[in-house]
């Protein structure tokens, strides 16, 4: 017995064995609890309440939504809202974190000292903060809408937000988005063909200038043959407010300057280190090769870089995804608060409710780490 | 014999050194560059100016009332004011010098912990050090006088919700990281799914949780106080990003080690504590200081389950009908101080980065 005690694999067996039992008398205990409680308060169980009307009105919905629509239709609003909000800071941050981080490798020491400062400022104050500040102190003290700051009569800032023309949606709006998808397309193809070409021949094919040009014919050419008929919306004061186009509410505003600020820092530092991750060597090697500076960035120091440097930025997208649901503190109608929040005050199913909120932002975690993995598999360096 | 004559030394050629070179190396290289350098001097006076105005020139020092801000800058009385409440929350004034104490007893810890070289008196003064300040923070033994909980607040609760919350979270990563990375199939898909659901989902759901599903888990009668909460939930969720970074040190040491623990007749956590994680935490020590931002900056989301940490007190203040509309000194203020504390933090994670660096060649 003794003997069989020392065997190494009967103890990790035991030790297993040991710990399943107390999880397992653990999850039992305070499910027993749980049931027993939600019984003594009164609270209902089971997802029946997603039926049943919500009665409360959400401000900023991009589907159609009023008081008589379910919580189920509340799920949903707040679902869109998220991932509405984390596409817009996902898009800008990219951009700015881009630009930050090429700034700081610049050779020029005062643009670099100034992104290494906006890195260090920017990255070392909590998200929460910079919400509330951008929503309490910047937006708020914006002018009334009577006197909005005015951008060439289409663009108007006030304390109600941002106000911008939005094209109506005809033929030839739609004619010229079309065309646009269809110039993607044929870019793609197009840069296909040229590193196909490439390979086989050697021969360079200046891609870019065809592209910017199918870029802006293409929707040219179908603005005219779909009638050129093509109208916007122009935001006007009506009274106390304005009217017609597009508005972007004060609290989507200060998410996504902040989601858009402090994220852009840790997007500069993965491509900073991206960048300098490549040896000196390869960039020596390239010069030996009578390589030109741009072609030695192109073929040599940038593929590897984006092997480096992809990774972490996905992380920092999914970090974003995860820190708009600081949205609450503002009250921008994302699934924490109008779910997880609003619902939840009414309802009080808590155990469900923050199931499904956890389980959404599971969902879409395990996604990213999915493609992630996938990424890294596709990326990794042939070796033979 | 040839003669040699002495020639005198030049000086270097003008323009490949002092200020005027470096001026034009780094600086005016290209016109590109110059555009850049001018750009960029026009962003410098477009911020820093008008900001040392508003906050140092024409700002309000002196005073003790709303009338004395009158000069248009920034209303600094507001905060000298208000300071005892942002650094104290509600904390009772007479009883301040308890938390004082604990400031004070803090360096007097880091000060053993240079002298102590056996870690087993590391420990133990550790220990003292937390029960000590729980008894004079919290108070109800000694002839202290209680203070609950929902009285703490400001700059006092969230050092007190950081320090915490690493602390505790400290040991389960460590058991995570080694739960990961352990052979045995059960423990290690627990802990994976511990691992990868925590960090899956954002913080303040897991608050929520704490503060909400929590107390149904308990039977009836059985409380849990606001704060208790809240630390349990930042705990759970601070020790899933600990363990991954254990795990990285933990993959880094070479599997020469662990072979070399079990020749020498080691048994598992004798292999673990002796060989492997004092080497594993030094290498992850860097990764774990910017754990430790992450989540003094994550604790100003307790304000969002309603405990009032300093952010929280300085919101709370500037809706103070008397002090109204000085948000932004407020704002700059915990701005301020957030930042001091993130910034200093990082440098010296860098500093032990380079450190660290240096030992391993």
């Amino acid at each position: 017995m003794l003997t069989l005690l020392r065997n190494q694999k009967v103890r990790g067996i035991l030790f297993q064995l040991l710990t399943v039992i107390g999880l397992v008398a653990f999850l039992w205990y305070i499910g027993v609890n749980t049931l027993t409680n939600i019984e003594q308060r009164g609270i209902q169980t089971g997802f029946g309440f997603l039926n049943g009307t919500a009665g409360f009105g959400i401000d900023q919905s991009p589907i159609a939504y009023t008081e008589e629509n379910t919580h189920g239709r509340v799920f949903i609003v707040g679902l869109l809202n998220t991932l509405i909000i984390a596409m817009a800071g996902i898009v800008f941050a990219t951009l700015l974190g881009l630009l930050i981080g090429v700034l700081r490798l610049s050779k020029n020491w005062l643009i670099s000292t100034l992104a290494r400062g906006y890195i260090d400022f920017f990255r070392n104050i909590p998200l929460l903060l910079q919400i509330l500040f951008w929503y309490n102190v910047v937006l708020r003290a914006m002018p009334s809408p009577k006197q909005s700051i005015n951008f060439f009569d289409m663009f108007f800032v006030n304390n109600r937000g941002l106000y911008f023309p939005l094209p109506d949606y005809n033929t030839t709006f739609f004619a010229m988005v079309a065309s646009l998808g269809i110039a993607l397309i044929g870019i793609v193809a197009l840069n296909m063909w040229a590193n196909k070409r490439k390979e086989e021949s050697g021969e360079d094919f200046a891609v870019v200038p065809y592209a910017f040009g199918l870029l802006v014919l293409l929707p040219i050419v179908a603005y005219f043959l779909s009638g050129a008929n093509l109208h916007f919306s122009i935001p006007e004061l009506k009274g106390f407010n304005f009217k017609g186009g597009k508005t972007l509410s004060p609290e989507f505003l200060a998410l996504t300057f902040a989601l858009t600020i402090y994220t852009a820092t840790f997007i500069a530092e993965a491509v900073r280190s991206g960048i300098e991750a490549v040896s000196h060597g390869q960039k020596e090697a390239a010069v030996s090769l009578g390589l030109s500076p741009y072609q030695s960035l192109k073929f040599v120091v940038m593929p590897q870089a984006i092997r480096i440097a992809i990774p972490p930025i996905i992380n920092q997208y999914l970090n974003l995804i995860k820190n708009s649901s600081l949205a609450t503190a503002v009250g921008y109608p994302e699934i924490v608060t109008v779910f997880a929040g609003t619902s939840l005050n009414q309802v009080g199913q808590a155990v469900e409710i923050i199931s499904m909120t956890m389980l959404v932002y599971l969902t879409i975690s395990l996604l990213v780490s999915a493609f992630l993995n996938w990424f890294n598999h596709k990326m990794k360096i042939k070796e033979r | 014999m040839a003669i040699y004559e002495k020639i005198n030394e030049r000086k270097a050629p003008s323009g490949t050194k002092g200020v005027m070179h470096w001026v034009r190396d780094n600086l005016l290289s290209t016109p590109l560059n110059v555009a850049l350098t001018a750009l960029g001097i026009a962003i410098l006076f477009w911020i820093i100016p008008p900001f040392i105005k508003w906050a140092y020139v024409d700002a309000n020092f002196i005073g003790e009332t709303r009338e004395d801000c009158s000069s248009g800058g920034a209303c600094w009385v507001f905060i000298r004011m208000k300071l005892d409440m942002f650094m104290y929350g509600f904390y009772p004034s007479i009883e301040r010098w308890r938390v004082n104490t604990v400031y004070v007893l803090f360096f007097a810890l880091i000060a053993a912990f240079k002298y102590l070289k056996s870690s087993v008196l590391k420990i133990i003064f550790a220990h003292i050090y937390f029960i000590a300040g729980f008894i004079l923070v919290h108070g109800g033994y000694l002839g202290l006088e209680l203070v609950p909980t929902d009285k703490w607040g400001g700059l006092m609760l969230t050092i007190l919700v950081a320090a915490v919350g690493i602390v505790c979270a400290f040991p389960l990563g460590v058991i995570l990281a080694l739960g990961r990375q352990s052979h045995l199939p059960i423990i290690k898909s627990i802990s994976v799914t511990y691992i990868e659901f925590i960090r899956g989902v954002p913080l303040i759901t897991i608050l929520f949780m704490s503060s909400i599903i929590l107390p149904l888990f308990f039977p009836e009668g059985m409380t849990f106080d606001k704060l208790l909460r809240a630390l349990i939930g930042i705990a759970m969720f601070e020790a899933a990003y600990i363990a991954e970074n254990i795990r990285g040190g933990l993959q880094s040491i070479p599997k020469g080690q662990y072979e070399a623990g079990d020749a020498i007749g080691l048994s598992y956590w004798q292999k673990m504590f002796l060989v492997i994680l004092p080497q594993a935490l030094k290498v992850a020590i860097p990764n774990l200081v910017g754990v430790s931002i992450a989540l003094f900056q994550d604790t100003t989301l307790v304000l969002i389950i309603g405990l009032f940490d300093l952010l929280a007190m300085v919101r709370l203040s500037a809706a103070d009908s008397y002090w109204l509309g000085y948000e932004t000194e407020g704002y700059v203020f915990v701005t301020f101080i957030f930042w001091a504390f993130c910034y200093s933090m990082s440098s010296f994670s860098q500093r032990l980065e380079k450190r660290f660096n240096t030992n391993l060649r």
